[in-house]
């Protein structure tokens, strides 16, 4: 299944699942549940970390941690 | 009579709860640590409307009561302890509009606390181009509450929170969800275990220290017993609980909160696109780096050659109108000419508190974070560690503290450890003063030499800091969970109120904190300076004058008085013909003749004045220690305040100039007074190159600051770092001084 990591910049998706004790609670504090949309923004240089729009929170997470966090892409590129 | 109501400001990162706070308080406010621990505390009083008055605390940032750092523990402390001081009668959760999905998260776990809660909705000047519009009413009756919408920014609703705190008995305390139903039978166990307690304070007891880093926290005594279910469990359960209380605030928002997308303009991708460009970022962000460096040297030294020359005449007029006598002498030698040393950098450190908080307050420091991270982890650091590595450049102190958002213990600490190698701005006066001292004045590009030189010892403090991290990253063996986090907040235009306040108090602090010590310094520096034991010191009148008479003055008294006179032959018009405003041969002689007796007598007492400080307890002191920092090019003055630098490095410049004043009857600028000082041969200026140089270099490396070892103990909990921190740098510092000196003699 693909990961946050797999989205490309500009790219949505829908979050599916997690493993619970992987992922800190902060991140769950700020809206990373499943059925929640994340938007890759921006990749830095040398490709990580990652800025993403975590339904409406932007912030920046580290590839390793974006990979734990699995998601269906969603292709919205007619809409916009 | 009037009644003051206590107040906690509670909301999460970046919702402008600061700018609140200053609304509210004006310029009544106290910064201060809460007691034992280093996290800052900031309160102020409030008047109210009919003449109740209300005491503000403003409590650290956090997202929720899920408590993962030492700042996020302290606010959990103080809403679960009834007892505490700080109470809050009525708590105002601070929310930004375009966030308060997620800010409602830590509302209502506060409302679940039974605490009376306002929520202010602020940042509603966004409304408009982000497309929101809200149902306020069926809103507070929906979240319980009552909801204050205010704009900081334009100044609107201020006056609303302001009411709804005064009317805070009318309040509800009821809680919005039960959270209890994550685990039905957990809970009633709970409960019967402890059944004269709240059922959710219990259980934030129980999981506070479930997401703690081994070092932050001690643990909690009581009702830990009960924790039959291991950490793992526990987060699950936190897990389930957040994901309930989101159920609860999308029914909320669903119907009180819209947001049109259509017109929604947003300025935070385009800026992002250029700010956080994998080339045009970093050419920005060093270019921002440039433009600090050249306005700290360039645009400040007006103010600050004002300061000293005031302080300078402050000082001869001190001693012309005071009644001679020791208290005078301590005044204008010790007191006044420490103080100087210290209110002349006033103008340089407020320039950098000013643009490091503009950074914060803008939001671009997050997208440095973002920049910088996979940069700085072969390092053994994180992108988190460039905000304290930065603001280090400022004071280490804050810098370690700033350490906090690092969730990563390993890169924690070498961040701490790293972080004094940056340059503070206590190292500043040193470098200035002994850049104007021994750096030539040119230009190259359009930089002066000394802006170069500047830069290249700031940049040089931090290779060192990257350096020494990466070594550190390589000895030291711990295993940490790596997580990594950053929000990048929408970019503002920063409040000018609030970057004046941050500026005004950090600069306030730095001169009362650095202050306290110099001035006591400068005191038992002048008493030992101006008072000796020995035969010598009490006899130095006899003994000179009577050398004089044998020996003459010294080479440098002769010079000097050769000097005054060319000058002073220079600039006399010469004529032999009687003629207005010029002098006649005759007339002129005669008042060299008179002049240079009066240079000789000035010549005499100062060198007096030079052995009586030799032979003073001071003199003693610095002798002993001379063969120690000669092989670094420093005389046993220079000695003396490299040793009361330790204390705190800003003390350097304040030590000198009371060791230089002490006696002397002349008011010089500091500066001035450091250029006169003559090497021990007596021919060539002390500070030279080589001299200026290793001094320049020692205090680049060496640990000179109590406070920052105090906040390092603190911070890591234990005595090993700071010591291991003191002993390498100086060690470092020492030998790299050395080498320098020797090459360059």
């Amino acid at each position: 299944m693909p990961t946050v990591a797999d989205l490309s910049q500009g790219q949505r998706g829908i979050i599916k699942s997690f493993s619970e004790d992987m992922l800190p609670v902060k991140l769950m504090e700020l809206g990373c549940l499943p059925g929640n949309s994340i938007e890759l923004i921006q990749i830095a240089p040398l490709n990580d970390p990652l800025y993403i729009n975590l339904s409406g929170s932007h912030i920046a997470i580290r590839r390793s941690l974006a990979q734990l966090i699995e998601l269906e892409i969603v292709d919205d590129s007619q809409t916009l | 009579m009037s009644e003051t109501i206590k107040v906690a400001l509670v909301g999460n990162p970046n919702t402008g709860k600061t700018s609140v706070f200053n609304q509210l308080t004006g310029l009544k406010q106290k910064v201060g640590n809460y007691p034992g621990i280093t996290v800052e505390k900031k309160e102020g009083i409030c008047k109210l409307p009919k003449g109740k008055k209300a005491h503000i605390l403003d409590l650290p940032g956090t997202y929720s009561l899920n408590t993962t750092s030492l700042d996020e523990s302290v606010v959990v402390e103080l809403l679960l302890n009834k007892k505490d001081k700080d109470y809050p009668d009525v708590a105002v959760v601070i929310s930004d509009v375009e966030n308060l999905k997620r800010n409602l998260l830590l509302f209502t776990q506060i409302k679940d606390l039974k605490i009376p809660t306002v929520l202010v909705i602020n940042m509603s000047d966004r409304m408009s181009r982000k497309g929101i519009s809200l149902d306020l009413d069926l809103m507070e009756q929906k979240l319980d509450t009552k909801i204050a919408l205010v704009s900081t920014r334009k100044n609107q609703g201020v006056e609303r929170i302001k009411e709804l705190i005064a009317d805070h008995k009318n309040l509800s305390t009821l809680p919005n969800l039960n959270a209890s139903r994550i685990a039905p039978e957990y809970f009633d166990r709970l409960q019967k275990a402890f059944p004269k307690e709240d059922l959710y304070k219990l259980w934030l007891v129980i999981t506070q220290d479930v997401n703690f880093m081994p070092i932050e926290k001690k643990r909690i005594q009581d009702a830990t017993s009960f924790a039959t279910k291991s950490k793992v469990e526990l987060k699950k359960l936190q897990h389930k609980e957040t994901a309930l209380r989101y159920q609860f605030i999308n029914n909320t928002l669903r119907e009180t909160y819209k947001v049109d997308l259509q017109a929604a303009r947003g300025l935070r991708s385009s800026f992002d696109k250029i700010l956080t460009h994998r080339i045009f970022g970093y050419v920005i962000f060093l270019a921002i780096l440039l433009t600090i460096f050249q306005a700290i040297f360039d645009w400040s030294t007006y103010p600050m050659d004002f300061i000293d020359e005031q302080f300078a005449n402050a000082g001869e007029w001190i001693k012309n109108t005071l009644p001679p006598g020791v208290f005078t002498d301590l005044l204008a030698e010790g007191i006044l000419a420490g103080i100087g040393g210290i209110v002349i950098f006033i103008p340089q450190i407020a320039f950098l508190f000013l643009f490091i908080s503009l950074l914060e307050e803008s939001g671009y420091m997050s997208r440095v974070v973002f920049l910088m991270d996979r940069l700085m982890r072969p390092f053994g650091l994180s992108g988190k560690s460039v905000v304290p590595l930065i603001s280090g450049t400022a004071c280490a102190i804050p810098a370690v503290m700033a350490t906090r958002t690092i969730d990563n213990w390993k890169e924690r600490l070498i961040t701490i450890l790293v972080t004094p190698f940056t340059t503070c701005s206590a190292r500043l006066p040193v470098y200035l003063i002994l850049i104007a001292l021994v750096i030539p004045k040119g230009r190259i590009l359009g930089l002066s030499y000394q802006a170069l030189t500047l830069m290249l010892l700031y940049l040089l403090g931090f290779g060192m800091a990257i350096l020494s991290a990466m070594v550190l990253n390589k000895i030291l063996k711990i295993k940490s969970k790596s997580l990594f986090m950053v929000e990048m907040p929408t970019y503002r235009l920063p409040l000018m109120k609030n970057v004046a306040l941050t500026v005004l108090e950090k600069t306030k602090s730095f001169v009362f904190g650095a202050g306290k010590i110099i001035m006591a310094i400068s005191i038992v520096l002048w008493f030992l300076g101006s008072n000796g034991h020995s035969e010598e010191f009490k006899n130095a009148e006899t003994i000179v004058t009577q050398r004089i008479e044998e020996k003459g003055l010294s080479d440098y008294s002769k010079n000097y008085i050769q000097n005054n006179i060319s000058t002073y032959v220079r600039s006399t018009k010469l004529s032999v013909v009687d003629q207005t405003n010029a002098v006649g041969l005759k007339s002129l002689q005669d008042s060299i003749q008179l002049m240079t007796t009066e240079l000789r007598e000035k010549a005499r007492a100062q060198e007096i004045a030079s052995y009586k400080l030799e032979h003073s307890y001071i003199g003693y002191m610095g002798k002993a220690i001379e063969p120690l920092v000669k092989p670094l090019g420093y005389d046993w003055k220079i000695g003396i305040a490299v040793l009361t630098s330790f204390a705190a490095r800003e003390v350097f410049v304040g030590t000198l100039a009371t060791i230089y004043s002490v006696g002397s009857d002349e008011e010089e600028t500091i500066k001035n007074r450091m250029a006169a000082e003559l090497d021990p041969s007596g021919k060539n200026p002390l500070f030279n190159l080589p001299t200026g140089i290793s001094l320049m270099l020692f205090y680049a490396f060496a640990m000179q600051c109590m406070s920052t070892l105090a906040i390092v103990k603190r911070e890591t909990n234990s005595w090993k770092w700071p010591l291991l921190q003191l002993v390498f740098m100086s060690t470092f510092a020492y030998l790299v001084a050395l080498t320098a000196y020797q090459i360059l003699k």
